[in-house]
């Protein structure tokens, strides 16, 4: 077994044994049937309006666009808990010295913890998604043409957060880390809203700044080009564009070169990071 | 240099290093050989620590150059050569020792050809046979450091790396460690044994190095560091002391004073003590700071 499986796998050992799968998953059921039960509750009692030709397609974008933002949001989370502690918590905790004296060395450390956190938050994301994606399907009879490519992008959103919580771990406390990805994460989210106020103002500084946070954590990008994927045309696609904290708004090709650029450049400014510490 | 050995496991020349404006080591020279215990011995924050994670690699020298079995101390064949034990350390609570053992066994590089046997040997030589299956959030501070000191013997490594093994245990603990470590040493492991505890050292090192405010201010082995010095001589007029006197002189002044028509009834040298080496030349140094 390689040095990053050995690390990944006693990352998840202590994930299960603290029993944090088990809580996430008891929570993820419960928000399921949560949804379940909205969708259903939708169905019966908007039946005349969501056999209405114009309003068919709204139904399940809108539906589906809400379970990517807290699909996203719980995954963003998970992640964060996961890896806050990665490397300075850790390390002042003692944890990690034994490791990394060991021949396995600190990049192969880092690998492991980050496999481990884009594993357990990924596998959530996957998850959830395609359970609301079905169930969407299922109760509606119809979904966005593009519905099943809005899973990659929250894939790809979450694997960002992952990448900065690793990054930032490696400078600050457990604490710190959780709290700043957090508000960073929420920072970005309320970019997004704000650029879609500038847009329907015509604040053109404000959509600017709201296109450069995006950027800056495309996590936000990647949530908007998910968006913007379960956006249907016409003008009632208009509501689906103003989804939960963030409109749609397509990042094409370039988005996703830059974000797998950007998830190198965290690990790569990590493992510079971590390689000067004096532990 | 504090060494002795001609090709030595550990080596270190000229090392410094600071923590911005507070400087922890002020040009360390060091070795340790084969088969040799050697105790580092200093007051708290004289650079012991900054020392052991140095040659270990967990801390970037500012200068000097260190060496574990000839590779430079921090790389990959360095820390493959290491066992370490940290003064700090924590193993996963919920994991028992045979676990830590285990994830060490696959990190080390040094593959045993039956690892279970290697784990309960490990356990039973530092005392913790009947505690393989035991959490480590269930374990004793005791217990764990024993759990540490096995951690560090996995795939016997030709370096023992060691800072404070004995802090945190018991006397029938510590006749333990003494065991264990004389035992590596005569396995031809080369042993750094970093603690407080003089008397640990006066059992069990070859050599000692005093280390203070960064530098070392004595070292050599500990027969001749404790060596005779004074003695004191009961006549038939009493008790009278001569401190200024070697061993080799002890003789000739007696024959003096007997030719000098005294009575003698006791010849009594004085052998000083690391306890009493370590006062002379640091003091109570930690009170002053």
């Amino acid at each position: 077994m390689s040095d990053v499986l050995v690390i990944a796998r006693l990352a998840l050992q202590e994930a299960v044994r603290r029993r944090v799968l088990t809580v996430v998953g008891i929570l993820t059921l419960l928000s399921g049937a949560l949804y379940l039960v909205g969708c259903v509750s939708l169905k019966h009692n908007s039946t005349s309006i969501i056999d209405s030709e114009v309003i068919k397609p709204i139904v399940p974008a809108t539906l589906l666009g809400l379970a990517s933002f807290a699909t996203l949001f719980l995954g963003s989370v998970l992640s964060v808990f996961l890896t806050a502690s990665a490397v300075r918590g850790d390390a002042d905790r003692g944890l990690v010295q034994p490791l990394v004296v060991r021949p396995v060395g600190r990049n192969a450390y880092l690998g492991g913890r980050a496999l481990a956190a884009a594993v357990v938050s990924g596998g959530y994301v996957l998850v959830v998604s395609l359970f609301a994606t079905i169930l969407t399907r299922v109760m509606f009879d119809n979904l966005p043409p593009s519905a099943w490519s809005v899973i990659p992008r929250l894939l790809a959103g979450v694997l960002v957060v992952t990448a900065v919580t690793l990054v930032v771990s490696c400078m600050l406390s457990t604490v710190a880390t959780g709290i700043s990805v957090l508000m960073a994460y929420g920072a970005g989210l309320i970019a997004g809203l704000l650029g879609e106020i500038g847009k329907s103002l015509g604040a053109h500084t404000l959509a600017r700044i709201a296109e450069i946070v995006s950027w800056a954590l495309p996590f936000e990008a990647m949530y908007r080009d998910a968006l913007q994927r379960l956006s249907p045309s016409g003008p009632l696609g208009e509501l689906v564009q103003l989804g939960p904290l963030g409109g749609a708004d397509s990042g094409g090709v370039g988005l996703w070169v830059f974000t797998a650029a950007y998830i190198v450049g965290c690990g790569l400014l990590a493992s510079w990071r971590f390689g000067r510490s004096d532990l | 240099m504090a060494g002795l050995s001609t090709s030595p496991m550990v080596s270190a020349m000229g090392l410094t290093k600071a923590y911005k404006r507070a400087v922890a080591l002020r040009g360390v020279d060091l070795e340790v050989g084969a088969g040799e215990v050697v105790g580092l011995l200093g007051p708290n924050g004289a650079g012991k620590s900054t020392l052991t994670k140095l040659l270990c690699g967990l801390v970037k020298a500012d200068g000097g150059t260190a060496t574990i079995g000839g590779a430079p101390a921090g790389s990959t064949r360095a820390r493959s050569q290491v066992g370490y034990l940290a003064e700090l350390f924590r193993f996963p609570g919920w994991a028992t020792a045979e676990e830590v053992l285990a994830t060490h066994q696959r990190l080390t590089h040094r593959p045993s050809p039956d690892p279970a046997a290697e784990r309960r040997a490990l356990l039973t030589e530092v005392g913790l046979a009947h505690a393989g299956a035991t959490r480590v959030e269930a374990m004793s501070k005791g217990m764990q450091q024993r759990l540490g000191l096995a951690q560090a013997m996995i795939g016997a490594p030709k370096v023992l790396l060691l800072d404070e093994p004995t802090s945190a245990l018991d006397p029938a603990g510590r006749h333990t460690v003494r065991e264990v470590l004389a035992r590596a040493r005569d396995r031809g492991t080369a042993v750094l044994l970093n603690t407080h505890l003089l008397g640990e050292v006066e059992l069990l090192a070859d050599r000692v190095v005093l280390i203070d405010a960064g530098k070392v201010v004595a070292h050599g082995a500990v027969a001749d560091l404790t060596a005779v010095h004074g003695v004191t001589i009961e006549t038939d007029e009493g008790r009278t002391d001569h401190r200024d006197i070697s061993r080799d002189g002890i003789p000739a002044l007696v024959k003096r004073l007997i030719r000098d028509g005294r009575s003698i009834y006791a010849v009594e040298p004085h052998r000083s003590t690391l306890e009493d080496l370590y006062l002379d030349l640091v003091g109570d140094r930690e009170s002053d700071r």
